[in-house]
């Protein structure tokens, strides 16, 4: 059962509800809908509908017109960095016909945004702005409407141009969208809801225009959680255990209570110190001793992949073809591979931050969050009150990846700012953010091949270990296959720490497994490796974008290892087509990998800013290269070791390529595809084929560290 | 104990009694409302609290209060002069050198005491200036050149 919204805004929609239209946005702004890869929305309606609320189907819930022309387009999804802040204008201009000028965003307030689960998934682009555009053309036709009305016109001679309604025999007959409105709701609304424009009438979508941020992020007036301000806020100091799977046994808090100015707070386990200085706050946390009960789990970051691989769960097998036995006889030679991937960190520089005001029974809550309304929800359900008593606010998010997906610190906040009546600020440190998060799941990979004599893939046995499926699809043309999900069973997990959703989950460690083998297997064939993956692909969108991918990068084929030190992976993500090749030098005496230069080319539909997409792809390129080659938790049980950014390596300036290009394929008259994350599903892949084509070591563990690479070049050596 | 702290806040002579081991970080922020300086990491390895101190990028989050008694500190604030953007921040602007944005303040610092002392570095000295500030979304190539616009910006007088 879906829940009913108490919001007044929300609640106005029931009564003029088109089955049909309903169905289709309900389906859209679900949660479930993040590991959707379905491109057609009419897939999507045969599929479960898993989400808290319903999204809005009243126009004015998206959108306020004021008498000066303002558009004030209020929208559930925050801006941590992707750029929806300039390209839902695009959109909203386009189908409003106003100038892009005239639009103010407010975003991820669920006082006075439109709905939505949460901002992640690559969907803002693919899933919700077809909600915020069906709105903005239905406002238009009631606009429209009513000035035809009002200026007694004949409704085949009105048009719109920059948010005035004209008569085109008689231009001077006219009046503005502010007028009719005077920010005002509209009353009124379409019966037969009127279709979206066509690319081919768009002004704005498909321009590159420079993000609409920038001037109040370079000069440091965006506020980010922790900057707003508010009178007599305190900060809090949450006591964190030394490990995951401990218990707190005994705690002693006096000396903390001695101090001047000093506030300690106890809800279960969860206890705090507050103070108006930070200092002074940690300074307090610091005298608190606590025991704990010990830690029994002893995986670490060395034997967690043949725990993952010797784990009970169920079995899912998925993509089965063919025979596998048939796919083995067919086959000239058989190739198997394992691979293996650490835990990642999210690390936004921005850590988890979130402040809590309560006014009587009431409470504001502003938070680093991904997902206003799910933080909304959680806290309504948690502390037992009515939606219409809490309201979240995301300002400006630093930075999320799918760790602020997540808001522990929102419901702790919460909680402590009740206890203590004034307004409380809870900014994690670096070593809470490391502690804290719900990492990339650690993977373990194994695959079964079979190669023809002609070069053919006739056989792909893929499994993959206690981790995310997404990415895990075989894509080449095989006809024997089978993929097998190992998965947890309810109530017991497998993975020993904490783990989500990051930035593409799954599909980062399943293409380098899959795009590695790939390339294993035409060195094995001696087939150039881009010449092997076009021979055994029959998607016309991937073969399309690999075509554009060498045209842009200007590759030559050579058979593997060239000593060039090229690599290319290849994958379908968030309905996106994408290719990545890189060019790497790789030092013999101390296994340094330096990226020289990465082409991306993607088919991601109907492109909104492509200035926009294309650093999204440098973004991808960028900190893949972190997971690829650098990044990796080290724990051991429930103990997070890895603990700040001097034990836990993020990408440096002294990574980047000279050259970063990005081809989007022109795909204006196809749906838009997600464009945040696909890009950095290929970076495992394309480093790890790059590095063996540049010395012939074949790396099987990420992070491909300098000693692993140095290793790798030893066993090639023999 | 408290103590009587005096230094040149953006151009403007400012004091304050305060206890003097606090971390000057926390107080631009908490004291004086400076908050686009940010905290990133608590222990100087990311940069995101870059602010000038003298002209030299410093860490504040590894500063105490008193440390910087007399001297010119200068935040993301005062960089702009009377509503005139510095060349900089022009420059991440032109050159969408930023996309989250919680790192800027610190890039754009970092890359000003740069450019103050080098006004045409080459790639490789912007590279090893600000080797160690981190962008988590992955912006460098384009601050890479942002960097190397301002300073031609800043030769020509803009």
């Amino acid at each position: 059962m879906k829940k009913r919204s108490k919001n007044p805004e929300l609640a106005t929609t029931k009564s003029r509800l088109d089955l049909k239209r309903r169905d289709f946005f309900a389906l859209l702004g679900g949660g479930v809908a993040v590991y959707l890869s379905s491109r057609n929305p009419s897939e999507l309606l045969a599929l479960p509908l898993i989400q808290q609320r319903e999204v809005p189907e009243d126009f004015n819930a998206f959108l306020t017109i004021y008498e000066d022309g303002t558009v004030i387009c209020h929208v559930g999804k925050i801006e941590m960095g992707q750029g929806p802040i300039t390209s839902l204008p695009q959109q909203v201009a386009d189908e409003l016909d106003v100038s892009i000028e005239s639009i103010k965003m407010v975003m991820g307030d669920t006082a006075t945004c439109s709905y939505d689960a949460g901002t992640w998934g690559s969907l803002t682009t693919r899933e919700y702005s077809h909600y915020l555009r069906a709105a903005c053309a239905e406002a238009r036709a009631v606009l429209i409407q009513l000035a035809v009305e009002h200026l007694n016109i004949s409704p085949e001679n009105a048009k719109v141009k920059d948010g005035i309604v004209f008569d085109a025999s008689k231009p001077e007959k006219k009046i503005s969208y502010g007028w009719l409105t005077k920010g005002e709701r509209i009353e009124r609304s379409m019966d037969e809801k009127p279709k979206v424009k066509d690319h081919t009438e768009f002004y704005y979508v498909g321009q590159s225009l420079l993000r609409a941020d920038s001037r109040l992020k370079v000069t440091g007036e965006a506020k980010y959680t922790a900057d707003i301000p508010m009178e007599g806020r305190v900060y809090a100091k949450v006591l964190r255990p030394p490990s995951h799977h401990v218990k707190l046994k005994t705690v002693d808090f006096s000396e903390a209570e001695k101090m001047t100015g000093v506030e300690v707070i106890r809800d279960g386990d969860l206890i705090a110190v507050l103070h108006k200085l930070p200092d002074i706050a940690e300074r307090a946390l610091g005298t608190i001793k606590a025991e704990y009960t010990g830690d029994e789990n002893e995986v670490d970051d060395q034997s967690i992949f043949s725990h993952l691989l010797t784990a009970t769960g169920d079995i899912r097998e998925r993509e089965k073809a063919g025979d596998l036995e048939a796919g083995e006889a067919q086959a000239d030679f058989i190739v198997e591979s394992e691979f293996h991937d650490g835990y990642k960190a999210h690390a936004p520089i921005e850590p988890h931050a979130a402040m809590a005001n309560w006014e009587g029974e009431k409470v504001t809550v502003w938070g680093s969050c991904q997902s206003p309304f799910g933080a909304q929800d959680q806290i309504a359900q948690e502390l037992g009150m009515a939606l219409e008593d809490v309201r979240v606010i995301s300002p400006f998010v630093g930075g999320g990846f799918g760790g602020k997906i997540y808001h522990p610190q929102v419901m702790e906040v919460v909680k402590i700012a009740r206890l203590v009546n004034k307004p409380v600020l809870l900014a994690y440190t670096r070593e809470e953010e490391f502690f804290m998060d719900f990492f990339r799941s650690a993977a373990a990979i194994r695959i079964r091949s079979g190669i023809t004599e002609k070069g053919l893939i006739s056989l792909w046995d893929y499994k993959h270990y206690f981790f995310e499926a997404r990415g895990s699809d075989t894509i080449y043309n095989v006809p024997n296959k089978l993929t097998t999900s190992y998965v947890a069973r309810r109530g017991s997990p497998v993975q020993p720490l904490p783990t989500g959703a990051w930035r593409a989950p799954g599909a980062n460690s399943n293409t380098f497994a899959r795009e590695s083998h790939i390339d294993i297997m035409a060195a094995k064939a001696e087939i150039d490796p881009v010449e092997f993956r076009l021979r055994n692909l029959a998607d016309e969108k991937m073969i399309a974008v690999i075509e554009a991918l060498k045209a842009k990068f200007g590759y030559t084929p050579a058979k593997g290892p060239s000593g060039r030190g090229i690599g290319m992976a290849c994958g379908t993500d968030a309905g996106t087509w994408v290719a990545v090749m890189i060019a790497v030098k790789v030092d013999i005496e101390t296994g340094n990998v330096q990226a020289i230069k990465a082409v991306v080319s993607q088919d991601m539909g109907m492109c909104v800013n492509p200035q926009g997409s294309i650093i999204q792809a440098e973004g991808c390129v960028t900190m893949g290269m972190g997971y690829a080659l650098s990044e990796d938790i080290e724990f051991k049980g429930g103990d997070v070791i890895s603990s700040n950014f001097d034990n836990y390596q993020l990408p440096l300036f002294s990574w980047t390529p000279e050259v970063i290009d990005t081809v989007i394929l022109d795909r204006m008259d196809e749906p838009p595809q997600g464009g945040g994350e696909p890009a950095i599903i290929c970076m495992g892949g394309a480093l790890a084929n790059a590095i063996f084509d540049a010395c012939g070591a074949r790396l099987h563990q990420m992070p491909m560290t300098p000693e692993r690479v140095l290793a790798g070049i030893k066993l090639a050596k023999g | 104990m408290e103590k009587l702290i005096r230094f040149n806040l953006n151009g403007k002579e400012t004091e304050l009694t305060i206890d003097p081991t606090l971390t000057l970080l926390w107080v631009l922020r908490d004291q004086f409302g400076l908050t686009g300086t940010k905290y990133g990491c608590g222990i100087g390895v990311c940069g995101a609290c870059t602010i000038l101190v003298d002209n030299n990028a410093v860490r504040s989050c590894t500063y105490q209060v008193s440390d910087v008694m007399d001297r010119k500190v200068v935040t993301i604030e005062g960089l702009a002069s009377n509503g005139e953007l510095h060349p900089v921040q022009k420059a991440f602007i032109e050159k969408d050198a930023l996309q989250c944005g919680y790192c800027t303040p610190g890039m754009i610092m970092n890359a000003t005491s740069l450019l103050l002392a080098n006004p045409e570095p080459t790639r490789q000295e912007v590279i090893d200036a600000m080797q160690e500030n981190l962008c988590r979304c992955g912006a460098h190539i384009r601050i890479i050149e942002a960097i190397q616009l301002a300073g031609q910006d800043m030769k020509k007088g803009k």
